[in-house]
């Protein structure tokens, strides 16, 4: 049970009174709400004490009447809206003019009750109040979440970019004032470390572009029946270079062809990931095993490496965005630490999971499964 | 009295490359450079030496990395001057340093520098902190 402060304002102790009667045992309750909301009365018998009032206590709903002794319910109403409180605020009144409504709406009343009412009219006038506070509040609160992660993906980001900026320019203002010497050959590791960043600094944006593409759904998905084997062979074939020049051999094993329904260049995406992956994360020598099967659970993609593997707080992290799993084994290893991320939301995309087992210097296995169909 | 050749400059980060050029810009004032590119590995030179001054990278493993290290070189060495870079500022908006009390209390650094400092700012900074 959630309480909802309310303020009653009216200079006749009758209504004050009637009110906080009626609202004492009354709750408001929606299927969509976690919780029902009472309400707690409070009361004021002129704007100037109601003043007094929001200036120490919170109050949620603000019972208003127009015609008060000193100063009128539309000025409490102003001073409300420039104090820029979250207060939902109903206007009691006997007369309500057009004018005073317009002025009052205009100052952000969100709704009138004449009076003299019954104890049904202020229920069902309470319910839809609280309805609209509920809602208002829930919805900036989301905003608010969606916000602070957005925030969070761009400063992680910028980070990512700036990083290889500052490491080119490092190596650039050391050749430019010929800091280690006038002999070029003497530079040629800056040089090809300033290539290596630019070639990581390729790969982040080719991912968020991937990862743009499948958040805003905008991509048009090519569904068709897919060979997974052949898709498979495939990304072998277009990792092989990578894996000869680290002496890296891959096995394939998957003769039968697997047929499921998807998006080719999705499962290209799955599958060039986790094998480079594999390739990038292994060995001097190491091996790489990648199978494609029909299981009972369903299709059955496993890519297993004999690499440099993770412990268990580090495999916990593995699937989010820009977790790069950071150490002296991977530290001349480039990768966006996006390529993952968009595997797992691509499995997902296709009603599959993924899972990873790992030991730290025996290798890594990652399992992703569709269920039949 | 040691020379600058004979005093030992532990530098941690995460980033292979500024580690790199944090090496040679040392190694070029004259002292000695002792690398390690994890808090980790910073931890773990310190159970073996005592640096004459500490150059870190805040964000490693975590982001508070370097000032957990900073602390516990504090810890083991109190005189030992620690100098922690950053990128923080100017992506996040976030604003550290030492001016206050209460961030002198909490961030165990001597001197607090963002990334893209010039190699010769740098210096004077280390050959302040070791009184050169």
């Amino acid at each position: 049970m959630s309480i909802l402060n309310v303020l009653v304002v009216d200079d006749e102790p009758g209504i004050r009174t009637g009110v906080a009667r009626v609202l004492r045992n009354f709750t408001v309750g929606f299927p969509f709400m976690d919780d029902d909301f009472r309400f707690e009365t409070r009361e004021a018998g002129s704007g100037e004490e109601a003043i007094a009032i929001l200036e120490k206590e919170p109050v949620d709903i603000l019972l208003l009447d127009n015609k008060l002794p000193g100063i009128y319910g539309i000025e409490v109403l102003e001073y409300i809206r420039q104090q820029e409180y979250d207060i939902e605020v109903m206007m009691i009144t006997s007369y309500a003019s057009l004018d005073l409504a317009v002025k009052a709406t205009n100052n952000g009343a969100f709704n009138f009750v004449p009076k003299p009412f019954t104890p049904q009219e202020l229920k069902s006038a309470m319910e839809s109040i609280t309805k609209h506070l509920y809602l208002k509040r829930m919805t900036r609160k989301l905003n608010e979440q969606g916000k602070q992660v957005r925030f969070q993906f761009l400063s992680v980001l910028s980070h990512e970019l700036k990083s290889p900026i500052n490491a080119i320019e490092g190596y650039l203002k050391i050749m430019q004032e010929k800091q280690a010497g006038g002999d070029i050959d003497d530079y040629q590791g800056m040089i090809s470390r300033s290539l290596e960043r630019i070639k990581g600094m390729r790969g982040l944006i080719m991912d968020l572009l991937d990862l743009t593409r499948i958040e805003s759904g905008k991509k048009k998905r090519n569904i068709i029946a897919l060979d997974i084997t052949e898709i498979a062979r495939m990304a072998m074939h277009s990792m092989e270079p990578m894996a000869i020049q680290r002496s890296v051999r891959i096995h394939f094993s998957g003769d039968q062809p697997v047929y499921m329904h998807s998006d080719p260049s999705e499962m290209e995406i799955i599958l060039n990931n986790l094998l480079s992956n594999a390739v990038k994360y292994n060995r001097e020598g190491g091996e790489v095993f990648l199978s494609v099967e029909k299981k009972p659970q369903g299709i059955t993609i496993d890519v297993r490496d004999t690499g440099i593997g993770m412990d268990e707080r580090e495999t916990g992290e593995l699937f989010k965005e820009f977790v790069r799993i950071r150490n002296s084994k991977t530290k001349e290893i480039t990768g966006s630490g996006l390529g993952l991320s968009i595997v797992k939301k691509l499995t997902e995309l296709n009603h599959g999971t993924i899972s990873v087992s790992s030991k730290p210097d025996r290798g890594s296995h990652f399992s992703v499964v569709f269920p039949g169909e | 009295m040691k020379t600058n050749a004979m005093k030992t400059i532990l530098l941690v980060d995460d980033d292979p490359d500024q580690l790199e050029q944090l090496k040679f810009h040392v190694a070029r004032f004259g002292y000695r450079p002792v690398t390690a590119c994890s808090q980790k590995e910073g931890e773990a030179i310190l159970e073996k030496m005592a640096p004459d001054l500490a150059i870190i990278d805040l964000m490693m493993e975590n982001q508070d990395s370097g000032f957990i290290l900073s602390y516990k070189i504090k810890q083991r060495f109190p005189h030992v001057p620690v100098i922690i870079i950053t990128a923080v500022t100017a992506e996040s908006g976030l604003k550290f340093s030492l001016e206050t009390e209460d961030d002198r209390r909490w961030i165990k650094a001597d001197k607090y520098i963002e990334k893209g400092i010039r190699p010769d700012q740098l210096h004077r900074e280390i050959n302040k902190l070791l009184k050169v």
